[in-house]
C-alpha cells in the first residue's frame, strides 16, 4: 500500500513485518526514529511477540543481539556512526559467531570534530568486520533491501547491515509502497538458526580457536561473503516476482554500458547523479553510473562488468581513509587493474563528508574536467583550499595555535571572531 | 544439621569429619542434607578433564553453582561466559568441559549476552528455560559492569555469578578493582612507598547490586559449598536479576598451596574479610555468623601476595586490613 512517511518510520514498518523476535535499542541521530517507532509498534501490540528492549548502550544492545540471536530469536537493531564505534567489538564478534543479525546503519560522520550529518565513514570503518554491507538508494530501496536482508542474514548464517544515508534517507518523508505482510511472510520464510542454544542438544558457542584452525575459519567467512553474491542477486528475482519491484541486487547501472565516464558511487547520492545524467546526455556528454547495492561481499566481477566499455570511472565517495585516499576507489582500482586492466582510468573524488551538499553543479563539474583529461586523480570534491592553507601557516607560525576545527569555523566567519585564546 | 542416628554412640554424640573445620563428612548426614555432588544421578554442569590449575577454587565453586542450578530447573540453564580462566580452561575447542548450553562472546559482554538469551526466551514464552550468565572479578566489577548494571536495571531474568579471585588471573595476575589493598599483582608490584594494590575506597559489587534494589543478593565462599547450593537454589527461586558473588582462592594469583584452597577460603569469611550475606530487594535478610575468628594476618600469612604486608615496616597496611575486617564485621554484624 502507498503512504506517505519518513524513512525511519518506513524502516520500522519494513522490519515489523518481518515479525523480529527481539529489538534492543539505544539512540543516536540519525536512526533513533527507526528504534522509537519499533518501541511503538511493540508497546502497543501491533507487533506480536516481540521483545523490546532499551539497553544501557551499543556495545550493550549488539551484545544483546548475538546473546537473543545465539537463542534463536530473530533479531534486530539500528545505529548509527559513534554507536557502531561504541559496539565496535561486539559488531565483530556477531560476523565471527556466524548470528544472523540485522542491523541499519544511519550514515552518520564520525567524529572528533563530533558531527551528525550524513557521510559513510561509520560504515567504512566495519567494512573488515565480516558483515554483509547492503547500501540504499532510496526509502523505497530501504524497505524492500530489509526484508530482504532477514532472508540473506538467515540463508547465510551472517549479520547483515543496511547502510542509509542519514538525514537524507532516515528523515526524508517520501512516498513508499509498504508491502502486504501475507507477501512479506511468503517470501521470508520463519527463521531456522544453523547453531542455538538449546537445553535439549547442549552446544558450546564461542569456544577458542588457535592456530591449528584459525585460518580456515577466517577463510570459511570470505568463502560464505562470496557465496553471498549468488544469493543476493537471486533473493533479488525472487523478491521482484512476489512484490513486483525491483529492489536489491548487488549493482545497479544507469546509462554505463555506452558511457566513457560512469560514476560510481553508493547510496542517496545515486539520486542526484541520476538526475545530472540525463541533463549531461541531453548536453551530449557519454555518462553514465554504476550504483553499488552491496559493499560486502565486493561484487569485483559486476563490477568489471558494468566498467569494461567505459574509459574513466570517477568513483565518488562519503569517506576516506586518511593518509591514504578514497576506500572504494582503491577497490574499485584493485578490481579492475585485474579484470581490465590500464585502459580503465580510476579518479577518486571524496565529497558530501560531514553533510556537505553534493550539488548537481559540482558533479557536472568532475564530469567536465574529466571530459577534457583535467581531473586529478584524487580529488576533495569542494573543498575551500584558501582556508586549510590559512590555518596550517597559524600552525606554522606557532606552536599553540589552538583547536583546528575552531579556528577554521573563525575562519569562514560561522563563529563570532570576539573571542580568542 | 542432623547427623544420622547409627553414627551417634554413646561416648560421642558429635562425630565431625574432619576435626575444627565444622565439615561434616557426606555420608554422616541424612539424605536431605548430603550435596547433590554424592549422588551418581547428579547433574554435571562442568566435566572433568578441564585445565584449571591444582586447586582452583573457581573450578570448584562454578561446578556447584551450575549443578545445584541444573538440579533445580530439570537441567534447564544456559550459560553465558565471559572471557577469563573459566571460559578457557573449560574449552578450547573441540574440547568443551560444559554439559549445558553454553556461549562465550567477549570479556566485557557477558550480562547483555545474557539478557538477549532471555529476552528471546521471553519472546518465544519459555518460562521453564533459565539463564546464567558468569565472570571473573575483572569482567564483573571492571569492564562489563556497565552491562552488568544494565541487567539490575531492568531486571532480566538473569542468575549472575561473579567467581572473585581478586584479580585478572588469566592474564597473569593483574590489579583489578576487586583486587584487596595491599596484594600484590604484577601490576601492582611490592615495590615503593606504598607496595602492593592501592588502597582505594573500594568497588565492593555486592553492595552495588543490593543499591539496584534487584530481588536476590548473595556472597558465597568455596569453603561452604552446602551454603552455597542454598543460595544457588535460593537464587533460582526468584524471578528477575539476580547476583551471587562466590569468593574463590586462585592459587596461581595468590601465592598459597593447591591444598590451602578450602582453608584459605574459610579464614577469609572468619576473618571478616569476606563477609557473607544475602539480601532481597536491596534488604540484607541474612549474614552468616564467624563462628572462629581468625586474626586477620593468620588469613595473610598463607597468601605470598601479602608477604610484604606483614612486615614491621609495613604495619600500617596491616592496620588498614584489620580496619576494612572490622568495617565488615560491624555493618553485616558477623559477630
Ligand atoms: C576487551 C578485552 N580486554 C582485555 C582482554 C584480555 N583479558 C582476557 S581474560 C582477562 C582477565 C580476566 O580476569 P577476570 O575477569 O578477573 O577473570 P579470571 O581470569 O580472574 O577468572 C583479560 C584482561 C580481553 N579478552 N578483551
Ligand atoms: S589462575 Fe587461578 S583462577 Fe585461573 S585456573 Fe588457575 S587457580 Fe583457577
Amino acid at each position: 500500500m502507498l503512504h506517505q512517511m519518513s524513512g525511519s518510520i518506513a524502516v520500522a514498518k519494513a522490519v515489523a513485518l518481518c515479525r523480529p523476535d527481539v529489538v534492543p535499542c539505544y539512540p543516536i541521530t540519525p536512526q533513533t526514529h527507526i528504534v522509537e517507532h519499533l518501541s511503538v509498534l511493540v508497546k502497543s501490540g501491533q507487533l506480536k511477540n516481540c521483545t523490546y528492549e532499551n539497553v544501557e548502550s551499543e556495545f550493550s544492545s549488539m551484545s544483546f543481539c548475538i546473546g537473543s540471536s545465539a537463542a534463536g530469536a530473530r533479531t534486530y537493531t539500528a545505529t548509527a556512526s559513534q554507536g557502531l564505534l561504541y559496539m565496535m567489538e561486539a559488531v565483530y564478534n556477531a560476523s565471527g559467531l556466524g548470528l544472523p543479525i540485522v542491523m541499519t546503519l544511519g550514515n552518520r560522520a564520525i567524529g572528533a570534530p563530533i558531527n551528525i550529518w550524513n557521510d559513510h565513514s561509520d560504515a567504512m570503518s566495519v567494512r573488515d568486520a565480516g558483515w554483509i554491507q547492503l547500501f540504499v538508494e532510496s526509502n523505497q530501496q530501504a524497505v524492500d533491501v530489509h526484508i530482504q536482508a532477514f532472508k540473506l542474514a538467515e540463508a547465510l548464517s551472517l549479520p547483515v547491515m543496511v547502510n542509509m544515508d542519514g538525514f537524507i534517507l532516515t528523515h526524508a518523508i517520501t512516498r513508499v509502497d509498504l508491502p502486504e505482510q501475507e507477501q512479506v511472510d511468503q517470501f521470508l520464510p520463519s527463521f531456522v538458526p544453523r547453531q542455538k542454544l538449546d537445553t535439549q542438544s547442549p552446544l558450546s558457542i564461542g569456544a577458542m580457536v588457535g592456530p591449528d584452525a584459525f585460518t580456515e575459519v577466517r577463510y570459511l567467512a570470505h568463502h560464505k561473503q562470496k557465496e553471498a553474491l549468488a544469493i543476493i542477486e537471486q533473493q533479488a528475482d525472487e523478491f521482484l516476482e512476489i512484490f513486483g519491484r525491483d529492489s536489491g541486487g548487488l549493482i545497479k547501472t544507469y546509462f554505463a554500458d555506452d558511457a566513457d565516464i560512469v560514476f560510481v558511487a553508493m547510496g542517496s547520492v545515486v539520486g542526484t547523479m541520476q538526475e545530472l545524467v540525463h541533463e549531461l546526455r541531453e548536453e551530449g556528454f557519454s555518462v553514465g553510473i554504476l550504483s553499488l547495492r552491496s559493499f560486502r561481499p565486493f561484487p569485483a566481477n559486476a563490477i568489471c562488468n558494468a566498467l569494461k566499455n567505459a574509459k574513466k570511472a570517477i568513483v565518488f565517495e562519503k569517506s576516506f581513509a586518511v593518509g591514504m585516499g578514497g576506500i572504494l576507489a582503491s577497490e574499485i582500482h584493485m578490481a579492475t587493474q585485474r579484470y581490465i586492466g590500464e585502459e580503465l582510468k580510476i579518479k577518486s573524488v571524496i565529497g558530501g563528508l560531514g553533510g556537505r551538499t553534493i550539488t548537481k553543479k559540482s558533479l557536472k563539474k568532475l564530469v567536465e574536467c574529466a571530459n577534457k583529461d583535467e581531473l586529478d586523480d584524487e580529488v576533495f570534491m569542494d573543498l575551500d583550499g584558501g582556508t586549510v592553507v590559512r590555518e596550517l601557516k597559524r600552525q606554522q607560525d606557532g606552536q599553540t595555535s589552538g583547536p583546528a576545527a575552531e579556528n577554521i569555523l573563525r575562519d569562514i566567519g560561522v563563529v563570532s571572531a570576539s573571542k580568542t585564546h | 544439621m542432623t547427623i544420622k542416628e547409627e553414627f551417634i554412640t554413646d561416648e560421642q554424640t558429635v562425630k565431625f569429619y574432619q576435626t575444627g573445620t565444622f565439615t561434616v563428612g557426606n555420608r554422616l548426614l541424612d539424605d536431605e542434607f548430603r550435596t547433590v555432588q554424592a549422588t551418581q544421578e547428579r547433574s554435571n554442569s562442568i566435566d572433568s578433564g578441564h585445565r584449571a590449575c591444582q586447586g582452583c577454587g573457581q573450578a570448584l565453586g562454578a561446578r556447584y553453582a551450575l549443578d545445584t542450578a541444573m538440579r533445580v530447573t530439570d537441567n534447564q540453564i544456559i550459560a553465558a561466559n565471559a572471557t577469563g580462566c573459566l571460559e578457557v580452561f573449560t574449552t578450547p575447542y573441540p574440547e568443551t568441559a560444559w554439559s549445558i548450553p553454553w556461549i562465550h562472546s567477549l570479556f566485557g559482554n557477558v550480562a547483555s549476552v545474557a539478557s538477549g538469551i532471555a529476552a528471546t526466551l521471553k519472546a518465544k514464552g519459555d518460562t521453564t528455560t533459565r539463564v546464567i550468565a558468569q565472570g571473573g572479578d575483572g569482567g564483573t566489577t571492571d569492564i562489563g559492569f556497565a552491562c552488568l548494571s544494565g541487567l539490575f536495571d531492568r531486571n532480566d531474568d538473569v542468575l549472575y555469578i561473579c567467581y572473585d579471585n581478586g584479580g585478572y588471573m588469566n592474564t597473569g595476575v593483574q590489579r583489578s578493582s576487586a583486587t584487596p589493598g595491599g596484594a600484590r599483582t604484577s601490576t601492582s608490584m611490592p615495590v615503593g612507598e606504598n607496595p602492593g594494590s592501592s588502597f582505594t575506597t573500594g568497588k565492593f559489587l555486592p553492595a552495588i547490586a543490593m543499591a539496584h534494589e534487584i530481588p536476590y543478593v548473595a556472597t558465597a565462599s568455596v569453603h561452604d559449598l552446602h551454603d552455597l547450593e542454598r543460595k544457588v537454589e535460593k537464587a533460582m527461586s526468584f524471578r528477575g536479576a539476580r547476583y551471587i558473588q562466590i569468593n574463590v582462592p586462585c592459587p596461581l594469583g595468590w601465592g598459597s598451596l593447591p591444598a590451602q584452597t578450602i582453608k584459605l577460603a574459610r579464614m577469609g569469611v572468619e576473618s571478616g574479610l569476606v563477609p557473607l550475606f544475602e539480601a532481597e530487594h536491596g534488604d540484607l535478610t541474612h549474614s552468616t555468623k564467624i563462628r572462629y575468628q581468625v586474626p586477620v594476618e593468620e588469613y595473610l600469612k598463607l597468601q605470598r601476595r601479602f608477604a610484604h604486608v606483614l612486615k614491621p615496616a609495613n604495619i600500617e597496611q596491616l592496620e588498614t586490613i584489620r580496619a576494612i575486617a572490622e568495617k565488615n564485621i560491624k555493618r553485616y554484624q558477623l559477630l
